[in-house]
């Protein structure tokens, strides 16, 4: 089975990188540029992993996952963030609002797998 | 990264820079006009930040520490540390700038200035306060994850037999409840280990408790990790990243350590024969005991429910695409990226089809069907839709003009820093859209006349105190549509145009006669003229060798008329009328001794049929064209074409009245006129060479080709401008003088 991911970035770049990544290693993709967007999509899609930049308009990355986390059937879809700081306190804030992980930027395609694969179950492939 | 080597991404990263530098500097304008609501600061931090992100993504390791910098100073202000003092606004404008400097510099690969941006980081220090040098270095932000060598065979086939090695961890791993709230599963974990080596995972049930005592909030199992491994304690402490801070996790090495700490040995599993035989203890699930999750090997039909899903799992095979289905990316609706060529091309096929249409319209006439026939209905209804498909497709290219007067705002800035004046920039109208060559073609004339308007507009502030105006002078910049053109205007608050000082300048020059009888618009088109200005007073900013006649020249060029209105102690405006295409001309079609060409329609005044009362004769043949405000030159286009040689009478002849850009204007004698109409530009340089007097050719209907003339070309060799011209072809190119201000 391939991995359903739903990729939440504001700059189109990231999610061009995010999404050419993903798919080169066999990911399903699926892409939204705000929080907003990227909750209709949740729900939507049922994604396997999100991975989900913080700043953003209307809803940041914050708001995506507290709000995700709401939704009690996705209670515990692995959401990992985008961040380009390893800063500590980001990462406490992260995790309050319900993260899983975090992908420090830039990242690449084996940066993204190692992420994903101790969060979600990507063994179906093996 | 993998991504680097990818020029379409690496396109599409620039593209959207300018898109985020543009917003950037918007949210800047509107901060320092005082109209910034919360969200303003949010807008620009993203802008910059996003710029980071991406240029980190290609290794633009100038551009992302310059970022990096302002971003952490735009944070002050977005966290409400500093205040968006006009001071500090015009340092970040400055900073922006500088950013789209780098921006431009990483896309060109060329280097650039860096005590520039050493001086800006000072200045934003300064402002700000040192910032935290810890989140300073862009290089720390990778620390947590080390690279590391990987054995994908050992990661693709955990069961594979390994060399057996001593070396190794014994790991105790006890979950708080904040591990599974956040989407964590000990179990992929503890299977993201077998990229490093082989591990016996003991799950500890000792402190489970009976059914109705358990809190299903809490984990009750504990887990022991034996790990077979050559890695360092910090690559597999890397694994548990994201648990370090909702698990307790003490490792120690194999070798140091007692046996497993299997309480129950029973529960031991080897994971070579019986892989991940862990529960997902999801909290919500009331189940009190593992329940030994499936992951056959060499079957690929059990696959681990392990999202925390407590459904079945039914999509392994059946819902979701397979691996081939490949990456459905969702594409934001609203608009969609095309090559430009396609749309040119595009373009170019609905010109043909135009062409075409017009040409069966024309075989079909000579048919001479009776009125009502359905060819002729079925004819309209498709002439109708080419028309409508053209002006669809000439919309695609069609562009805001807000980019555009976005770079001017820089020019602004950098006019006013180097003139020293206070420079207010107000934007009119810059949703109205032009097409993206006129836009592009635009940026030389407009920062020529914004770098005017501040240099030689716009008085000193001392002088504009003392004539009771604001000290901080505005320059507006608006863009509005009018029948079918649009009219860029660049108005200033200055002083507006000496027009006694700019007639003397004229006159000692000996561009116009000391009695010569002038108009106040006559005055200042001399601005207009090919070496007016004066090497006098040349400042650093506007006198660069380029006067107002070549950007004049560039607007005609775009096929746009240029003009000045102005009024003393008030100000000055310029404005240009521009097509809103290149690509369509509305002309008036001719007949030339049985030749047909196109004559422009802007540059026509009027048509008229001759009488003899009207034209005189002058000279060795010459004819001028009376009418109601002075005598006008008469030419037989035929004749400057040479289709005949012979002057015509000019009795059954029509006369077209045109006037170039620099109000020159002459009679042109035609046979006849055919019909107005837009035609196809079809450019003759590209397909042949320049001609002159020609601007470019068209097809017509019936499939020939015909000329468009070229009216500047054309009166220049015929018609004086309304001044004495005659000396200037000696005169040397001058430079620009402040003759605006008083």
């Amino acid at each position: 089975m391939s991995l359903n991911v739903l990729a939440i970035d504001d700059s189109r770049t990231m999610r061009n990188l995010l999404s050419a990544a993903l798919g080169r290693v066999g990911y399903s993709v699926d892409l939204a540029e705000d929080g907003e967007v990227g909750l209709e999509r949740f729900a939507a899609s049922d994604p396997d992993v999100v991975i989900t930049d913080i700043n953003m308009p209307n809803l940041d990355g914050f708001g995506f996952i507290e709000a995700a986390r709401r939704m009690t059937r996705h209670r515990v879809v692995p959401i990992l963030v985008l961040t380009t700081e390893s800063a500590p306190e980001l990462r406490a804030r992260a995790r309050s609002a319900g993260a899983t992980g975090w992908i420090v930027k830039p990242f690449d395609d084996e940066k993204l797998v190692w992420a994903i694969e101790r969060v979600a179950n990507v063994g179906g492939q093996q | 990264m993998s991504a680097p080597g990818n020029d379409d991404f690496r396109a599409s990263f620039f593209e959207e820079c300018e898109e985020l530098l543009e917003a950037m500097h918007e949210g800047f304008g509107i901060m320092l006009d005082g109209e910034a609501d919360g969200e303003t600061i949010h807008v620009v931090f993203r802008a910059v930040h996003s710029i980071k992100g991406g240029a980190g993504a290609f290794g633009l390791d100038a551009l992302v520490a310059f970022a990096h910098h302002f971003e952490t100073a735009l944070d002050q202000v977005r966290a409400g540390r500093s205040e968006a003092t006009d001071d500090l606004l015009a340092l970040f404008q400055h900073c922006g700038d500088h950013l789209s400097d780098l921006v431009s510099s990483s896309r060109d690969g060329q280097a650039i200035d860096g005590d520039h941006a050493h001086a800006l980081r000072a200045q934003l220090d300064a402002v700000i306060g040192q910032v935290d040098p810890e989140v300073d270095d862009v290089s720390d932000a990778a620390e947590s994850f080390v690279p590391m060598a990987l054995d994908f065979g050992a990661f693709l086939d955990p069961a594979q037999p390994r060399p057996d090695a001593p070396k190794g961890f014994r790991i105790s791993f006890a979950a708080e409840p904040e591990l599974f709230s956040s989407g964590n599963e000990p179990a992929l974990l503890f299977r993201a280990l077998d990229r490093f080596g082989a591990s016996t995972i003991t799950a500890n049930l000792i402190d489970v408790p009976v059914l109705s005592r358990l809190d299903a909030s809490m984990s009750a199992v504990t887990w022991s990790i034996d790990l077979v491994t050559e890695a360092s304690e910090g690559v597999i402490r890397d694994v548990f990243d994201f648990v370090s801070d909702c698990a307790a996790i003490e490792m120690s090495p194999r070798d140091a350590a007692d046996q497993p700490g299997a309480a129950n040995p029973d529960q031991t599993q080897d994971r070579s024969a019986a892989p991940l035989a862990i529960l997902p203890p999801v909290p919500e699930m009331a189940v009190p005991v593992p329940v030994p999750v499936s992951r056959a090997q060499g079957t690929q039909s059990a696959d681990a429910d392990v999202d925390g899903d407590d459904e079945p799992d039914l999509r392994a095979g059946l819902g979701k695409p397979g691996p081939g289905a490949g990456s459905k990316a969702a594409a934001s609706p609203q608009t969609i990226r095309v090559d430009f060529e396609r749309v040119d091309k595009l373009i170019n096929l609905v010109g043909e089809l135009v062409i075409k249409e017009a040409m069966l319209s024309q075989a079909v006439g000579k048919m001479d069907l009776p009125t009502g026939n359905d060819v002729l209905q079925e004819l309209d209804g498709l002439k109708q839709l080419a028309g409508e498909i053209q002006e669809g497709v000439m919309a695609i290219r069609a562009q805001p003009v807000k980019p555009l007067f976005q770079r001017m705002a820089r020019t602004i800035r950098d006019a006013s820093a180097m003139t020293g004046k206070r420079v207010r920039l107000v934007m009119k109208g810059e949703s109205a859209e032009v097409d993206k060559t006129v836009l592009e073609r635009l940026v030389d004339p407009l920062n020529h006349m914004i770098r005017n308007a501040v240099d030689h507009g716009l008085e000193s502030p001392e002088k504009r105190a003392a004539a009771g105006k604001n000290p901080e002078g505005t320059v507006t910049l608006s863009a509005a549509h009018r029948s079918g053109r649009v009219v860029i205007e660049v108005s200033d608050d200055g002083g507006g145009i000496n027009r006694e000082k700019v007639r003397q300048l004229a006159e000692s020059k000996g561009l116009v006669s000391p009695s010569a009888v002038m108009s106040s618009a006559e005055i200042d088109a001399l601005l207009f003229m090919p070496g007016f200005s004066s090497k006098d007073e040349v400042s650093e900013l506007s006198g660069r060798g380029v006067g107002l006649d070549v950007v004049r020249s560039e607007i005609n060029a775009l096929g746009g008329r240029m003009s000045i209105s102005s009024e003393l102690g008030k100000g000055t405006v310029f404005s240009i009328s521009l097509p809103l295409t290149l690509a369509v001309l509305e002309g008036m079609v001719v007949e030339v001794a049985g030749q047909t060409m196109v004559v422009p329609i802007t540059a026509i005044q009027e048509t008229l049929q001759p009488s003899s009362a009207q034209i005189h004769t002058i000279g060795s043949g010459s004819r001028v064209l009376c009418i109601r405000d002075g005598l006008v030159p008469v030419a037989d286009l035929g004749a400057i074409f040479g289709f005949r040689d012979t002057p015509v009478d000019l009795t059954n002849h029509v006369l077209l009245v045109i006037e170039t850009e620099t109000e020159r204007r002459c009679a042109l004698i035609v046979d006849g006129l055919q019909d107005q109409r837009q035609v196809v530009i079809k450019s003759l340089e590209t397909n042949y060479s320049q001609v002159e007097g020609i601007a470019a050719a068209t097809i017509l209907g019936d499939g020939r080709i015909a000329l468009i003339v070229d009216p500047e070309g054309i009166v220049g060799g015929i018609a004086p401008a309304p001044v004495n011209l005659s000396r200037l072809s000696h005169l040397d190119p001058l430079e620009g003088e402040d003759l605006v201000t008083a």
